[in-house]
């Protein structure tokens, strides 16, 4: 492909030997193409740290390749690699001041002294933290230090940068604030973007496009609508937001829940007559009020804008439903009161097991 | 927190009495007479003449002509110094190319494993220096170990002579300090981050610039302690250059023994005692302006 920044071609990686073997990457292909801000998404142990240190250069894949535009770098020491990382422990160089860990990889590239200078004034603008250019990373905060890894790792026009859980030691807000900070530098610079997160909702809200990723595999490569709306699997589902899960049996092109109800799914994915099939749908796609299912409230729980209602159908599978909050905070729903519900319509997906 | 009440301080002072009279009888006084007497003429056959004078930091630099009292550089006396340093120097450059490495090695090991490691490099403090010492020359002679094996394989024909040398010395102090370097090297690398490593193979740095701009910037207090105490004791070595090195490499250390035995010259000997405290206190003071200048940055 002409316009991918990555690509891994059957990429394993397996750690230890004889008994003990850890396959942490199984035969892994995917594409990340250029400009794109594309996220690794998955539980911890997934791979998704793994696949990024192939692409860094700090290890080398068991089998397989790892392209970099056209080139095979599978073999190329890091120092050599076009691409940068931010760590998670953003591993700023303690004995160097703010302009001197931006300015390292420019200086190390051979770049003459003005350049580096003129170079690092411009990413600490980008980050601003002009004012912060003569600083120790121990005298900054955790929001100025994560920046100055970021200036740091861009300074150097990287081809890739690769960002390993960068926000995961950021408190809530300041979290938010990068996230929108991170967009804003990628639009800017153009710079390909592979970011590794264990949470789903910065991988929704920030990416082009996300890979998520179980146990050294990656199961389902899409936008974040594609990944929301039309997950592949039960996993994914389960991972990514809040899914209903219901059992049930397929017949005469509709399905048979476990409580005796049939509802009409759009797309039976190929499940042939009578087969158990899983169904998932999200819980904002229940409509409590009216329809053919009936459930009884076990639980109602307050989010500020939403209200999580807790229903237990007959077979007592427990359906959840986000409701807007109404102005006066209180749904109405008492906690034992049967109520009709219903799915919105195609929002009832058969999932691959 | 309640602060100390005068007479929990004045409890304080008494209960420190014990303490500072070690200190004043042990530490100072030996000092104080050393300084004293550095100023006193040399007696006939030892001991001091109550007389004050500065003959002996004269001597220490020049020596007169017996016959026409024509003064001249102490040259021998420079020589002396010289080698002193030079080996001091040495020594602690070899046991850090050497200790370095261990020193690593050590840090990385499982936690587990490097207790075991540590001690290891700490079993040669249960043994006498002066036997350590022997057992280097039973090395080092031209009957020792080293020249038969290497005879043996037909690498040399003849005995190489290294007992009685410089590089006897060398040899014999490198390891007799070398666990002295490598434990302060080994706190200071088990302090650092490795991530940090990675970090500079990312932004462009080889493994050698790593090592130069990222890993030893950052284990330099380490390095620093470990040098000092190297240094300074070479500097006063005694045993080592006195068995390995014969009679004829002195270093200050056997020099002012000299003074002080067949030399019958105590003023001479304080004077030089001095001089090698004030060598060791330049090379502290350059210790903590090193150290205390990475603490104000960081």
């Amino acid at each position: 492909m002409a316009d991918a920044a990555v690509e891994a071609r059957s990429a394993s990686k397996e750690y230890g030997s004889g008994d003990r073997i850890v396959r942490a990457l199984r035969d892994v292909s995917l594409t990340i193409r250029k400009g794109e801000f594309f996220t690794l998404l998955g539980p911890s142990g997934c791979g998704k740290t793994t696949l990024l240190r192939l692409i860094a250069g700090f290890e080398m894949p068991t089998s397989g390749t790892i392209l970099l535009g056209n080139r095979d770098i599978s073999r190329m020491p890091p120092y050599q690699r076009p691409v940068n990382t931010v760590f998670q422990s953003y591993a700023l160089f303690p004995h160097l001041d703010v302009a001197e860990n931006v300015g390292f990889g420019l200086t190390m590239r051979g770049q003459p002294k003005a350049e580096v200078e003129r170079r690092v004034a411009r990413m600490l603008a980008l980050v601003k933290l002009e004012a912060f250019a003569g600083r120790k990373p121990q005298q900054l905060s955790g929001g100025q230090q994560q920046r100055v890894a970021l200036a740091r790792a861009l300074a150097p026009s990287p081809e890739v940068l690769l960002l390993d859980e960068p926000l995961s030691a950021l408190d809530l807000k300041l979290r938010k604030e990068m996230q929108l900070e991170l967009k804003r530098l990628q639009h800017e610079t153009g710079i390909t973007f592979v970011f590794v997160t264990h949470d789903q909702e910065e991988a929704l809200t920030m990416s082009d496009r996300i890979g998520v990723m179980r146990d050294g595999v990656i199961l389902q490569v899409g936008g974040p609508r594609e990944i929301y709306n039309r997950p592949v699997n039960r996993f994914v589902a389960d991972f990514i937001g809040e899914t209903n899960i219901l059992a049930g049996r397929t017949e005469a092109g509709c399905v048979r829940l476990g409580s005796g109800d049939l509802i009409a799914v759009d797309n039976l994915n190929g499940a042939a007559e009578g087969a158990a099939v899983t169904l998932a749908v999200r819980p904002e796609q229940v409509r409590i009020g009216a329809g053919p299912l009936q459930g009884r409230v076990s639980n109602t729980v307050y989010f500020g804008t939403d209200t999580h209602c807790h229903l237990r159908m007959a077979d007592d599978t427990e359906v959840v439903a986000r409701m807007q909050s109404p102005p006066s905070g209180d749904v109405g729903l008492g906690e034992g009161a049967t109520v009709a519900f219903d799915f919105v319509a195609g929002a009832v997906r058969v999932l691959e097991d | 927190m309640s602060a100390p009440t005068p007479s929990t301080a004045r409890t304080g002072w008494i209960l420190s009495i014990p303490a500072l009279i070690l200190l004043a009888l042990g530490a100072s006084g030996p000092l104080l007479i050393v300084v004293v007497y550095a100023f006193l003429e040399p007696g006939e056959y030892s001991g001091v003449v109550w007389n004050f004078t500065t003959e002996a930091w004269f001597r220490v630099f020049f020596e007169r002509d017996i016959f026409d009292d024509t003064v001249s550089m102490a040259d021998a006396h420079l020589t002396i110094f010289w080698r002193s340093v030079k080996l001091s120097v040495l020594t602690t450059l070899i046991t850090f190319a050497i200790g370095f490495p261990t020193a690593w090695f050590i840090a990385t090991r499982p936690a587990g494993q490097r207790a075991l490691w540590l001690f290891l490099i700490t079993i040669p403090f249960w043994t006498n220096l002066l036997i350590r010492t022997f057992a280097i020359m039973e090395v080092i002679r031209n009957q020792g170990l080293l020249n038969t094996a290497l005879i043996g394989l037909g690498v040399i024909g003849e005995p190489i002579q290294i007992l009685y040398t410089d590089t006897a010395v060398l040899i014999g102090m490198a390891y007799v300090y070398l666990p002295l370097m490598v434990l302060p090297l080994y706190a200071a690398i088990d302090r650092f981050d490795f991530r940090l490593v990675e970090a500079g193979y990312d932004l462009y740095a080889t493994r050698w610039r790593v090592l130069r701009r990222v890993i030893l910037p950052i284990v330099k207090p380490g390095i620093v302690a470990g040098s000092i105490l190297v240094f300074v004791p070479s500097l006063g070595a005694y045993v080592t250059p006195r068995i390995l090195g014969g009679g004829k490499n002195m270093m200050i250390g056997n020099f002012i023994e000299l003074q002080f035995g067949q030399g019958r010259n105590w003023p001479l000997g304080a004077a030089l005692s001095l001089i090698l405290l004030a060598i060791v206190l330049v090379a502290l003071l350059a210790y903590v302006r090193v150290t205390s200048s990475d603490r104000q940055d960081g």
